[in-house]
């Protein structure tokens, strides 16, 4: 187990909620994680399990006024954000602490250039050294869009989407933050260009030595960059693991299911496997194991009460009754 | 760009020439004769033949419309029968007060709407939005011919702080400005809010304040920028319009001596040459103003800029 000094982010006992007409929804519910300097760490899980609203919460950026982180430490860099002012906030934000939106295509402002986008990083922190143009440039150059120097004045619409999301890399990436959250980067890219963004993004830490949080849904993306696997389901962590014990020992059983429904090249089957049912209403959460309605190996206990957390091993630990001895 | 101007320029010269047509012929089939309006009570027959030749009226409407196409391209807009002088002088005689109270009410309108949308959009629910609520609901749904007399009665006649009609001191303009600007304050700050709130919702605003960008310029650079592209065309379409529209509402009640009131005069006194040309100056400020608009958008907007 890593010592606290080489954390750079530590969540403890997060929960934000929403508190809609419909009633309050707990998109985040009680949840704890740590990233390590220079780690990249995967966040998975399905639509809507509170992946991005677990980004937005550690940026302090869960929409107002519906939103709330109600509990819990976030821990960057050994400071609780929780007790950070909104200009601290805004200090950090940009600079040591950054995220990459999921559709670039919607994150960056079709009104202003690439290079006025790209430059505020540099602008709002007081970063600017030289000409503020040159910089974009570089940056540009750094995440690999062709001819940076004629792109810099181009507008977003102008951009492939390929070229979007390294340009809304590149803002992510302006004041090499300690920490970058990256929250689906390659959904809204095809598969080639997916790998591309992907190996640059590689690239980038192993020059910044920052570390990354990357939110998905695919788990091959994950395989490709992280060295640990955070899981989500339903608002709550269910498995920490280290990318090789998630893939040969996954432990709990939802994560089991994500692994068996990926395809394996080579290997034919008569029909891919899936995890039945779907995740439970945010608005009527079942009072025990939340996985336990679509689970093959729910027993009564799991109906009853949510799951503690257990050690399996160093760095390795499961949210699931299976492996609670009593 | 040029060919969009361009196309925007020839779309907007047809408008005018298609709305000087309909006017035409409209004010001619209604059945009120001009020429017996003009006449004094003791003028014989002859005196109403000479004046129906004088005017050409008693030429088939077709030739009518001819003849006035031809004097229209020759700037010729018909004669007053009131005045016995050219439509287009006496229109623009009266103009420039219209003009200064309209401005007086643009002003007002924008910089009231604008802050009381922007501000409700920034912080829903606070004590602005639900002022601005009040405020919206009041200037969509009342009249402003009641709110004007209303305006009398309070200001004028009960506490006797502002004057009630006519035109000289800045305190004349108080009423009929407030009384003009109700409703595009309304309309103003509605639409700004709704469109700012879409804006600080958006991505590309979370994207801002993720790169640390200040409050300030997220709302301003990021989400107003955006969000002004449906308030523009409000702001200067329908404004030509509504400025015009109430005008007649507004300076009949505060006898403020603009076009609006001399259009009312000439239509009651089937004065058909200056009533035309109001409603086609009418239809020029507004085809203008939207392609104002649309050359603005271009402008703001370089999706449209780079088609």
């Amino acid at each position: 187990m890593q010592t606290n000094q080489d954390n750079i982010l530590e969540l403890q006992n997060v929960t934000t909620t929403f508190f809609t007409k419909q009633g309050e929804v707990k998109a985040v519910d009680d949840v704890s994680f740590r990233v390590g300097k220079g780690e990249t760490v995967g966040l998975v899980g399905e639509s809507g399990c509170g992946k991005s609203v677990t980004s937005l919460s550690i940026m302090r950026l869960v929409p107002q006024p519906a939103g709330k982180i109600v509990s819990g430490k976030i821990l960057f860099r050994n400071e609780d954000l929780m007790q950070k002012t909104e200009e601290e906030m805004r200090h950090l934000r940009g600079d040591r602490l950054s995220m990459i939106l999921q559709d670039p295509m919607v994150a960056m402002n079709q009104l202003l250039t690439v290079g006025k986008q790209l430059g505020e990083p540099y602008v709002f922190h007081d970063k600017v050294k030289g000409s503020l143009q040159g910089m974009c440039i570089d940056l540009l150059r750094k995440v690999k869009v062709p001819a940076p120097e004629s792109r810099v004045n181009d507008y977003p619409f102008q951009f492939s989407g390929g070229m979007s999301q390294r340009a809304l890399i590149a803002m992510g990436i302006a004041n090499n933050p300690d920490l970058l959250i990256a929250d689906e980067p390659t959904t809204a890219l095809d598969v080639t260009i997916a790998t591309q963004v992907l190996k640059l993004m590689k690239e980038i830490q192993g020059e910044t030595n920052s570390s990354i949080i990357l939110i998905t849904h695919d788990l091959a993306t994950v395989a490709q960059i992280c060295t640990r696997v955070l899981v989500m389901y339903a608002g709550r962590i269910v498995e920490s693991a280290p990318i090789k014990t998630f893939y040969k020992n996954p432990a709990h059983p939802y994560s089991v299911g994500l692994i068996q429904s990926v395809p394996v090249l080579g290997r034919s089957v008569e029909r891919l496997a899936s995890i039945s049912g779907q995740p439970p209403s945010l608005f009527a959460m079942p009072e025990g194991c939340r996985f336990a309605p679509r689970c093959d190996k729910a027993h009564k206990k799991c109906f009853k009460a949510y799951p503690p957390k257990t050690q399996l091993e160093d760095d390795h630990s499961a949210a699931c009754w299976l492996y609670v001895k009593d | 760009m040029q060919g969009y101007i361009a196309k925007r320029i020839l779309i907007a010269i047809f408008t005018i020439f298609a709305v000087m047509t309909v006017v035409f012929f409209v004010f001619r089939l209604g059945p009120a004769d001009p020429v017996a309006v003009m006449l004094s009570p003791n003028a014989t027959p002859q005196d109403a033949e000479n004046l129906t030749k004088k005017f050409g009226l008693d030429k088939p409407l077709i030739i009518q419309y001819g003849n006035f196409l031809k004097n229209v391209s020759k700037g010729d807009f018909g004669t007053s029968f009131r005045f016995n002088e050219p439509a287009l002088k006496v229109l623009f005689e009266r103009f420039p007060a219209t003009l200064k109270l309209g401005l007086a009410a643009f002003f007002v309108s924008v910089s009231m709407g604008l802050c009381l949308g922007i501000l409700s959009a920034v912080k829903p629910d606070s004590i602005i939005d639900r002022l601005g609520r009040l405020l919206a609901l009041a200037g969509m749904s009342l009249p402003s011919f009641w709110v004007g007399v209303m305006l009398i009665l309070f200001f004028g006649v009960t506490l006797r702080w502002l004057p009630i009609a006519g035109r000289g001191t800045a305190m004349h303009y108080v009423m009929p400005t407030l009384c003009m600007s109700l409703y595009p304050i309304a309309l103003i700050t509605r639409l700004s809010r709704s469109s700012m709130l879409d804006a600080l919702k958006s991505d590309y605003v979370t994207m801002a304040r993720i790169k640390g960008v200040p409050e300030f310029y997220v709302i301003m650079l990021h989400a107003f920028k955006n969000a002004a592209i449906p308030v523009i065309t409000v702001i200067f379409g329908l404004f030509g319009a509504l400025m015009v529209g109430s005008a007649v509402v507004v300076e009949y009640i505060f006898s403020w001596p603009g076009i609006g009131r001399l259009v009312m005069e000439s239509y009651f006194a089937r004065d058909y040459p200056v009533v035309q040309i109001f409603v086609i100056f009418v239809t020029f400020v507004v085809v203008s103003l939207n392609l104002i608009v649309d050359i603005v958008y271009a402008y703001i907007d370089p999706r449209i800029r780079y088609q």
